[in-house]
């Protein structure tokens, strides 16, 4: 479970969160859209520690998120961005054990854990000693899905994880993505910019306009009973996308 | 393998104080540090000569910073440069503000090296012209003389005056062309050193300056005068050459040395057998060992400083790539040190560290810093933000993030600075000869003072061309150790 209790945010004098008190529930997917700019990004990298809030609290799991905690419960999160964010010097197989080494795992331990992400991912074992510039799109970001698994996070956040992909990979992913969220039961927030990929992963999406919820709720509240006139005026824009995009979505 | 030549030189520093000698880098300075040093060699007294230390200021510096024992200097200078401004008046004020210092000077070694008036020994007789005054009869002869000659005060315009010489038809050239025109004809008369080398070599004559109007230059010791508590025989040997050396004695082994191509210490040692009747040694050292032992000093100054550097400019460069504020700081004080030129650098130091290895190896890691701080903080800076945050993400600690992370893919451009700084490093090493740090400066100077091109190549100006550029094939080869295997695809 995450807490946002009065949440607030500036950039450079420009309000992107006026004031948040939410709630994310533990073991469901919640997904977080809306037009660029409206804040979903920064709800996630407050909870990883990467923003700090101007004003109020977040809590992961009951812990509330200060200078002494953050270490840990980052290590507690799994946090995938897109295009993966691997580093470049380091082999696939040097990514995804980078922390676990850090924590002083044995190669025993390490190698276990690398056979079970690598089937739990689809990833071929033998492109583990690969850099990441030797893999494709698709691939990569299967590294730093496995990367962020690596330690068994009880919350994976993901920052548009499939947006720099093309439309073939990524509807593979998506279902694979979905597979092993349903099988891990893990608490998923993932920002998308895309409806059909909302309601493809979510048990719940959070529209968000301007640093607020507009709407909450399943995919078929956003478009059966829309909350104001911008959620309408959203599910039209994307409505397009969403049937063209549809037809090659499982 | 630093710590081991720390070592060394260390050593090197607390062996037995032989005499040290040193000598300005002129040819007549440099052929009077090696009479000193083989004459008490020879009286069983261990001396060392420490040979083309630059100037009047890096050699009166490490005398009174107990560097050297002794070095041959003039009274004009001494009056003129190192007590300057004090308006001192004869020579007992002198040896009192001397003494002050804790300096000593001796008698007179027996020669004047001052500006003089030379004429072709032929022309001067065939007119009947000894003294400066003579000069009054002849107003047509055409007089050549140097453009600074020209222009100074106590030159030129004051010799007219003092002498009342007629003379109009004056011309200003290089001082090396003037012998050229002397010995053509073209100039009948032009301002020499007493104890050039020329006068001899093109047989001229010169004019006794009767109304004694150009300064004194008389040449003597000058040494410590706790070398009198420590020891007095080496006082009493290297008196033994005052008043020995006049004009043409000197002027001749200037010849020598400078027309003749005979290296300084064998013009010593014939002096000495001839004149003091004392028979020394001249050792002398084949190419081989001179470009090894130059190899090894210069590798010596370029290994020390740079680890130096790269020991201090690296976390240096980190704080400034995470500080601006500092980072503007500390990229100002180090470019400020690199506009400081190195000559300079190298004087300010002498009082504290001496002459030697140690200030250049100093001045050198100054120079070294900013090359190498520049590149690691703007490596650092550059590190894309998307990756610094992953590793935040993953809940390593800033430590980790630096060396796991940062540094691995900063690594292409810190080595890039050490690099450049190591080639820097190489050409600026050669300046440590000037303050007795050895390497491939030291023939670069000694060909420049015997105008000996041949030296100033192959031993080197070629060398340290070919150690620069090894160094930067061997430094392109640990790309491979040093840079990731993933960044380099």
């Amino acid at each position: 479970m995450i807490e946002f209790q009065g949440v607030s945010k500036s950039y450079e004098g420009r309000v992107i969160l006026p004031r948040l008190d939410l709630t994310l529930p533990a073991g469901k997917s919640t997904i977080l859209i809306g037009p660029s700019g409206c804040g979903k990004s920064t709800l996630l990298r407050l909870v990883i520690g990467l923003v700090r809030p101007d004003t109020g609290t977040v809590s992961v799991e009951g812990t509330l998120l200060n200078p002494e905690t953050v270490t840990a419960i980052r290590r507690a999160l799994g946090y995938v961005i897109q295009d993966g964010g691997l580093f470049p010097h380091l082999s696939a197989r040097d990514n995804v054990a980078l922390m676990a080494r850090h924590l002083g795992w044995n190669a025993g331990r390490v190698d276990r854990r690398l056979g079970e992400l690598a089937e739990l991912t689809r990833f071929p074992l033998d492109g583990l000693d690969r850099f990441p510039t030797q893999l494709s799109g698709g691939q990569r970001q299967r590294v730093g899905l496995m990367r962020a698994l690596m330690l068994d996070p009880s919350v994976i956040l993901l920052d548009e994880p499939l947006g720099a992909l093309d439309p073939m990979v990524r509807a593979e992913l998506q279902v694979d993505l979905r597979a092993i969220f349903r099988e891990l039961k893990k608490t998923v927030v993932m920002v998308t910019h895309d409806l059909g990929e909302a309601g493809w992963f979510a048990d719940e999406i959070l529209l968000m306009r301007d640093g607020r919820i507009v709407q909450r709720g399943p995919l078929s509240d956003l478009l059966d009973i829309p909350a104001e006139p911008f959620v309408a005026q959203f599910v039209r824009a994307q409505r397009q996308v969403l049937e063209i995009d549809g037809k090659d979505r499982p | 393998m630093i710590a081991s030549l720390a070592m060394l030189v260390a050593i090197g520093f607390v062996t037995p104080d032989p005499v040290r000698i040193g000598s300005k880098a002129f040819t007549e300075s440099v052929i009077l540090g090696d009479l000193a040093e083989q004459l008490l060699n020879e009286e069983g007294i261990p001396a060392l000569h420490r040979r083309e230390l630059g100037g009047t200021q890096v050699l009166f510096h490490a005398l009174e910073a107990g560097e050297l024992d002794v070095y041959p200097e003039y009274t004009g200078t001494i009056a003129a440069e190192i007590l300057a401004g004090q308006n001192l008046k004869g020579e007992a004020e002198i040896r009192a503000a001397l003494a002050g210092r804790g300096i000593g000077i001796g008698r007179s070694l027996g020669f004047n090296n001052t500006y003089a008036i030379g004429m072709q020994d032929t022309v001067a007789a065939k007119l009947g012209i000894r003294t400066i005054s003579d000069l009054r009869k002849h107003p047509d002869l055409k007089f050549g003389v140097s453009n600074e000659f020209i222009e100074r005060i106590d030159g030129w315009p004051g010799l007219r005056t003092r002498y009342d010489l007629p003379q109009r038809d004056v011309v200003g050239l290089e001082h090396v062309l003037a012998y050229k025109a002397l010995a053509s004809g073209e100039i009948a008369a032009t301002e020499l050193y007493s104890t050039d080398a020329e006068i001899l070599a093109l047989g001229l004559r010169v004019l006794r300056d009767d109304l004694g109007y150009f300064p004194s230059y008389e040449c003597v010791w000058l040494y410590r005068l706790d070398l009198k508590t420590r020891a007095a025989k080496p006082l009493r040997v290297l008196e033994r050459l005052e008043g020995r050396i006049d004009e043409t004695a000197m002027a001749r082994m200037n010849k020598r040395a400078k027309i003749d191509k005979v290296v300084e210490s064998r013009v010593a040692a014939d002096f000495l057998r001839e004149t003091i009747g004392v028979k020394s040694k001249v050792v002398s050292e084949g190419f081989a060992r001179r470009l090894v032992r130059r190899l090894g000093e210069h590798l010596f100054l370029v290994a020390v400083s740079l680890s130096a550097a790269i020991a201090v400019a690296i976390p240096l460069g980190v704080i400034a790539s995470r500080r601006p504020l500092a980072g503007v700081f500390i990229l100002s004080v180090a470019g400020m040190i690199q506009t400081i030129p190195s000559l300079a650098l190298l004087v300010f130091m002498i009082p504290v560290l001496g002459i030697g290895a140690k200030p250049a190896l100093v001045a050198l890691f100054l120079y070294s810093l900013l090359p190498i701080l520049r590149n690691t903080a703007t490596g650092l800076r550059e590190v894309p933000i998307g990756l610094r945050e992953s590793a935040e993400a993953l809940g390593l600690p800033a430590w980790s993030r630096l060396w796991k992370v940062e540094f691995p893919l900063a690594s292409r451009g810190i080595l890039g600075g050490i690099k450049t700084a190591a080639v820097i490093n190489i050409g600026t090493a050669t300046i440590g000869a000037l303050i007795g740090a050895g390497g491939f400066g030291q023939p670069i100077l000694t060909g420049i003072r015997r105008d000996d091109l041949t030296m100033i190549l192959w031993e080197g100006a070629i060398p340290a061309a070919v150690l620069a550029i090894a160094v930067q094939a061997a430094f392109d080869l640990s790309e491979r150790l040093v840079v990731p295997k993933g960044l380099r695809l």
